[in-house]
């Protein structure tokens, strides 16, 4: 009986830093997946952003760069216009994409940049411990929102692709999530979509994906999912915001 | 070849071109947005690459991951704009990613003013941004010399995989002055495929490349910074570039002066020279490295007094004179801060209260 799964080329035979259960090892799998299945491995640049996939570039097998937080989709574009041959994608997490990069991505996807952003929501920020992300539910607790996010005082968590859906120039925005295994197949195939539009020269795209912190959120990996599952996907809900055939 | 009348600021763009830099990033600031458009149509002509982003803090990571993709590629801006560049600029520095960035300065500190200033000397050459880096900064005094710094520039970056900066004011990018273009400036690419993540099929390789500035290990950013720093010492000596001007005289005071000013103090040495007072003026070409050697050796003759810095700052180059000088001539600090240019009056006036006490 010959291999029927192996580890992606794309994705380096490392031990990731990762907490349990957290959804960044499944969507590093799945862009690695992709990236070896559309045979691009050898002129893709990857930008790892600030945040806990700030050692993202460790368990890729391609070039990368290290952006500064938020700045990810600039220098995408950087790169993407001097070298169009090369495949471009950021990684980002919500303080990264949301928060401080909320001017970057806007602008790149309304100049149409022809890179891929994949978007991990998980409505906290990880890396630095917790605390409230634009994205943070409602009456979320979080380490700068200890007794729940009071949107009287700072406003409705923000929709991250229907804001981007919402410009007029053409694109591919969509929103997945990696809770339950039929998910994660569909954010896949999500993923690979996106960066056959890249190679198209088509359009810039955007996956957001609805991830979980168990961590930060104080559950177990089980719990978060269900968490999410209830409080989040009601509120972010998936689907296929815009895509540039509609356009 | 024949000499053009060119705009600075238009000169600026054309330099990069002819210096085989074809991507040009950039947000519009007062006094120096001619370079982008100029360079919006040019870039055209050449097939090169121009974006106007939406902030100079995204222009100066357009400018970071273009250039560590592997292109040589430049962006302008002037003072504000340049402080948005400064995380950008660490973290090329942090990750020794080459690019050049010239600053057409203008008053500060805040929105400041419109009009020329060299205020941004400081900011240039001790601090561009957090950590331990510097700039290699050069500053020209005329649009020709921009013309020829813009070029070395892309050769000292990529000499030393370093940003650089031109520090230019509002005068040299606004005014128009004869330039030409040698053929023999032309700056020959250089092979990045070492550090440059340009894609492994571009380089026919099996390994990847990493472009960053994160090094959480204490020794592994140690010896990070000692890479920097002994790229800084590097420059100090091989690099400096400066001029002296009457220094062959009995000069009773030495001027250190650069850009715009430099000029002045020209003009002001011409005059004093004819009613019998000598003056020299030494001009620092590049003010990282600076050429403290050759200051303290202008100052240390018997017949100087007195060494003065004439910038269009509060005293900030006076400080590296202090340094340079070793204490032993008196240093003095003139400038103007505001955008009105000292004029040769001016100057004499107060190099006349260092010979004869106040008035």
């Amino acid at each position: 009986m010959g291999k029927t799964f192996k580890k992606p080329e794309a994705l380096a035979d490392v031990v990731t830093h990762y907490c349990p259960g957290c959804t960044h090892g499944v969507i590093h799998r799945l862009v690695a997946e992709v990236i070896d299945e559309l045979d691009i491995r050898d002129r893709t640049v990857g930008i790892a952003p600030v945040g806990c996939a700030v050692l993202a570039y460790n368990y890729f097998t391609f070039d990368f760069q290290e952006a500064a937080h938020g700045r990810a989709p600039a220098m995408a574009t950087g790169i993407k216009r001097v070298r169009p041959d090369l495949v471009v994608f950021t990684y980002q997490g919500d303080g990264d994409l949301a928060s401080i990069g909320m001017g970057e991505i806007i602008h790149a996807a309304n100049r149409g940049e022809k890179f891929t952003t994949i978007f991990v929501n998980n409505a906290v920020y990880g890396m630095t411990g917790g605390q409230m992300a634009p994205t943070t539910m409602p009456e979320q607790r979080t380490t700068t929102s200890p007794f729940g996010r009071d949107t009287e005082d700072v406003g409705m968590p923000i929709k991250v692709a229907e804001l981007i859906a919402a410009l007029q120039t053409p694109a591919y925005v969509t929103r997945q999530a990696v809770l339950k295994p039929g998910q994660i197949v569909k954010t896949k195939k999500a993923i690979k979509r996106a960066f056959q539009y890249q190679l198209e020269g088509r359009c810039f795209s955007l996956v957001e994906i609805v991830s979980t912190c168990p961590t930060n959120w104080g559950l177990t990996p089980v719990e978060a999912i269900n968490w999410a599952q209830d409080t989040m996907l009601p509120y972010y809900q998936l689907g296929e915001y815009k895509t540039p055939e509609a356009a | 070849m024949a000499k053009v009348l060119m705009k600075g600021n238009e000169a600026i763009g054309e330099a990069a071109i002819r210096a085989g830099c074809l991507n040009y990033f950039a947000y519009p600031i007062t006094p120096q947005s001619e370079v982008a458009e100029y360079l919006s149509r040019r870039m055209k002509e050449v097939d090169g690459v121009f974006l106007q982003g939406e902030s100079e803090v995204a222009v100066s990571y357009m400018i970071f991951g273009a250039a560590a993709a592997g292109a040589r590629v430049f962006t302008t801006s002037s003072s504000p704009g340049i402080s948005l560049m400064s995380e950008g600029i660490s973290y090329m520095a942090g990750a020794q990613v080459p690019a050049v960035f010239v600053n057409i300065m203008r008053g500060g500190p805040g929105l400041g003013g419109i009009l020329p200033s060299q205020a941004d000397y400081m900011q240039a050459t001790k601090s561009m941004g957090h950590g331990d880096f510097r700039l290699l900064v050069m500053a020209p005094a005329s649009v020709q010399e921009a013309v020829s710094m813009v070029m070395q520039a892309f050769s000292l970056a990529e000499k030393y995989r370093n940003p650089v900066m031109i520090l230019g004011d509002g005068l040299i990018g606004q005014m128009m002055e004869p330039v030409e273009f040698l053929d023999d400036y032309k700056v020959e690419p250089t092979n990045k495929d070492a550090w440059a993540t340009n894609g492994m099929r571009t380089r026919n390789s099996q390994s990847r490349n990493l472009v960053k500035s994160l090094f959480l290990d204490p020794e592994a950013l140690d010896k990070n910074n000692q890479i920097l720093k002994a790229k800084y010492e590097q420059m100090k000596r091989e690099d400096i570039q400066y001029e002296t001007y009457n220094a062959e005289s009995d000069y009773r005071l030495l001027i250190v002066s650069y850009g715009t000013m430099s000029r002045v103090c020209r003009t002001a040495i011409d005059n004093m020279k004819k009613k019998g007072l000598e003056v020299a003026m030494l001009r620092p070409l590049t003010l990282f490295p600076f050429p403290e050697d050759q200051i303290l050796a202008a100052a240390d003759v018997p017949n100087c007094e007195a060494v003065a810095s004439i910038e269009m700052s509060m005293g900030q180059m006076v400080e590296d004179i202090q340094r340079s000088v070793l204490g032993k001539k008196p240093v003095h600090w003139f400038g103007k801060c505001g955008g009105d240019v000292p004029t040769p009056e001016e100057v004499t006036t107060f190099l006349y209260t260092l010979i004869d006490g106040p008035a």
